[in-house]
């Protein structure tokens, strides 16, 4: 959520570890009492998701798309260190220059707020803190902190979330109120092997938002597609292989707009609107509890697949003044398939024809797939249910 | 030769072309017209209620370059909001005026009018993308040769602030040289650059005066972008620069640029005589 100079960050990941071994570094720019740190419940980033996710025009009961999420955390592998004592571990801290700004248990996350005087300082801190930063990120911290910037830390603590019950990691939000609307990914860039893949769902209230240092692009949409699309994981995968293609086309550099849209309706839907209370548990605090009005919301859905080489800055956004909506809307047209009486059947199978001809090259120009594959996997022409001879219809049987 | 603008007004007419086509620029055809032909339309009016006697064609290459930045720049899902930032653009020129000239670039000015009285206009600096800046470097550079009358001093001036201040920084922050210079490969900064505060009309008079502008623009713009955190830092900074000029020319008086020298002038003007 980004209203003004507002900003409530909900940050969901799809680390797969052990608990344990989870943790996250992240700068923020300003400091976090305690008050402004929540943890928030991983279905309404779901929801976020259901809702946005590009979609077939025939509806079906699974999400298509594959569920990932808004992962602007950088998880880095935390193997714990024997507990140092609190009054040890915060003279030891400030040897190495790093002020413990603050310390916090909310839900299953032990919290911490840092500042540092050097990157090297707080690197070390973290290394004997047991977490395993990779090398290099000392001159990406450095960076941070020379602009003030704090850092956010947390990890799982493990009596915490066995006590709340939770088998899975919820995502943390933080409220806090600066002109800077970026998101930080070059720490999380440090170690990666490939390219990393994050979502950015953003709920203004006056217009899409989009990122000022990258061009924003949007996926192509409303095209035919053939029909076997439908089948259980194919849909999945044409998306997949689309998303890879344009990121191709645009040479690796841009971030792409999958969905925009006023929260109050959609159409088609993908799963409901958000809820007044949901929204607001995200975030959104111009909505008040009692109001019976739809809240003027709108959500943009940013995909990126970014890496250090086409990605050297940090994303910077604004919010636009575009409420034009825009989907990921994909049609499948199912031929008739009737019986050959009438005398505009043969006109209408060769315009068929030709239809699912078009139909196998846009799909082929989208996702660089091979067009004989995809003529394949269509099958033959439309079926044609049998029709009774002409004699057979005289005499009933 | 000829007047710098018919180059100007090519190399925009073709960005915008490249825009629309290929860069998915938020604009209709529809859009593009209604813009052009507003500004058309409010130039001949102040022109007529001014009385303003330019050469035949004159003003209305002048708003044309003005309208085709309006186009390049300017996005509003509003058509009313679009067609009176066009009229703002214009009638500007005739209503805010200094010393006998107009105190802010058209566009400069109109753009920054709209983004102050309403938040359904906007300006999107980064839809310009990497790949097309170095055609459009080439496009620019194209307009210093063929424009030397049009004191490319202040875009120099100007370019060589502005990046000192973004390698600075990066440098004192200890960034990867990859993020100035990501920064500073921006279609928007180059269309700042080279088509906006190069404005003759609109910079101070002489060359000092023009240095001491381009780099209080730089500082402005850089300050915007990396202090405040706000976009479109080269707008605000050039608008708020603009109401110095003035002053500077007060302090730094130098010769009034025309656009063509005066047929019946014995003596080409200083800055023509290169070209």
């Amino acid at each position: 959520m980004r209203d003004g100079d507002r900003t409530v960050m909900t940050m969901a990941n799809d680390f797969e570890g052990a608990p344990k071994e989870f943790a996250v570094v992240i700068p923020v720019p300003t400091f976090l009492a305690r008050d402004q740190i929540h943890v928030g419940d991983k279905a309404l980033v779901d929801h976020l998701d259901a809702y946005s996710a590009p979609r077939l025009v025939e509806y079906f009961d699974a999400n298509p798309c594959e569920r990932r999420m808004f992962d602007s955390m950088m998880p880095f592998a935390a193997a714990r260190a024997p507990a140092a004592q609190a009054k040890d571990a915060a003279s030891l801290a400030k040897a190495l220059g790093v002020t413990i700004e603050a310390t916090y248990t909310v839900g299953e996350y032990d919290i911490l707020i840092l500042s540092a005087q050097q990157s090297a300082g707080l690197e070390a801190w973290l290394r004997q803190n047991g977490y395993r930063i990779p090398a290099g990120a000392s001159e990406v911290i450095g960076t941070y902190l020379k602009q003030n910037m704090r850092f956010f830390v947390a990890k799982v603590n493990l009596a915490e979330q066995a006590r709340l019950g939770f088998s899975y990691l919820r995502p943390l939000q933080v409220a806090y109120e600066s002109p800077k609307f970026m998101l930080p990914i070059r720490l999380g860039m440090v170690n990666a092997a490939g390219p990393q893949e994050l979502f950015v769902y953003a709920l203004t209230r006056n217009g899409r938002v989009e990122t000022t240092n990258y061009r924003t692009v949007k996926l192509p949409t409303d095209m035919d597609l053939p029909v076997y699309l439908k089948h259980s994981g194919e849909f999945a995968s044409f998306y997949k292989a689309m998303f890879a293609r344009q990121v191709e086309n645009q040479d690796g550099r841009a971030v792409f707009l999958e969905y925009a849209w006023d929260m109050r309706w959609c159409d088609p839907c993908a799963a409901d609107p958000l809820s007044g209370d949901e929204l607001r548990q995200l975030g959104v605090f111009w909505i008040d509890g009692g109001e019976s009005r739809p809240p003027n919301v709108l959500l943009s859905r940013l995909h990126v697949r970014y890496d250090n080489a086409h990605f050297p800055e940090d994303l910077v956004f604004q919010e636009t003044g575009d409420r034009s909506n825009f989907q990921g809307r994909y049609v499948l047209r199912h031929a008739w398939t009737g019986g050959d009486t009438c005398s505009a059947a043969a006109e209408y199978r060769r315009a068929v024809d030709d239809r699912r001809a078009r139909e196998a090259a846009g799909l082929a120009s989208l996702t660089g797939w091979n067009v004989a594959d995809i003529r394949k996997k269509m099958g033959g022409a439309v079926p044609v249910r049998a029709e009774p001879a002409w004699w057979e219809r005289l005499w009933k049987k | 030769m000829a007047d710098p603008r018919l180059y100007q007004l090519g190399t925009l007419a073709s960005l915008l072309v490249y825009g629309m086509g290929w860069l998915d620029f938020d604009i209709t055809i529809s859009r593009a017209a209604l813009l052009l032909s507003t500004v058309l339309a409010t130039q001949w009016t102040c022109d007529r209620l001014a009385r303003t006697r330019s050469p035949s064609g004159s003003s209305a290459r002048s708003a044309l370059i003005s309208g085709l930045s309006l186009c390049l720049l300017l996005r509003t899902n509003r058509a009313d909001l679009a067609a009176l930032a066009a009229i703002v653009t214009i009638a500007g020129k005739f209503l805010i005026r200094a010393g006998g000239k107009h105190l802010f670039n058209p566009t400069n000015g109109g753009i920054v009018a709209m983004l102050l009285i309403t938040n359904q206009v906007w300006v999107s600096p980064g839809q310009w993308g990497a790949p097309a800046f170095f055609a459009f470097l080439l496009a620019c550079a194209g307009s210093l040769v063929v424009n030397r009358a049009a004191r490319s001093d202040v875009t120099y001036a100007f370019i060589v602030c502005y990046a000192a201040l973004v390698f600075g920084r990066s440098l004192y922050l200890g960034e990867p040289l990859a993020i100035p210079l990501h920064r500073l490969e921006s279609g928007a900064l180059l269309l700042f650059t080279f088509f906006m505060i190069s404005d003759p009309k609109t910079t101070p008079d002489s060359r000092a005066g023009r240095v001491l502008f381009a780099a209080l623009v730089a500082f402005g713009a850089w300050y915007v972008q990396f202090r405040l955190f706000r976009t479109n830092g080269l707008l605000w900074s050039l608008a708020a620069c603009a109401t110095l000029v003035p002053l500077i020319d007060r302090l730094v008086p130098g010769t009034r640029y025309a656009w063509a020298p005066p047929r019946a002038a014995s003596t080409p003007a200083p800055a023509l005589r290169a070209a």
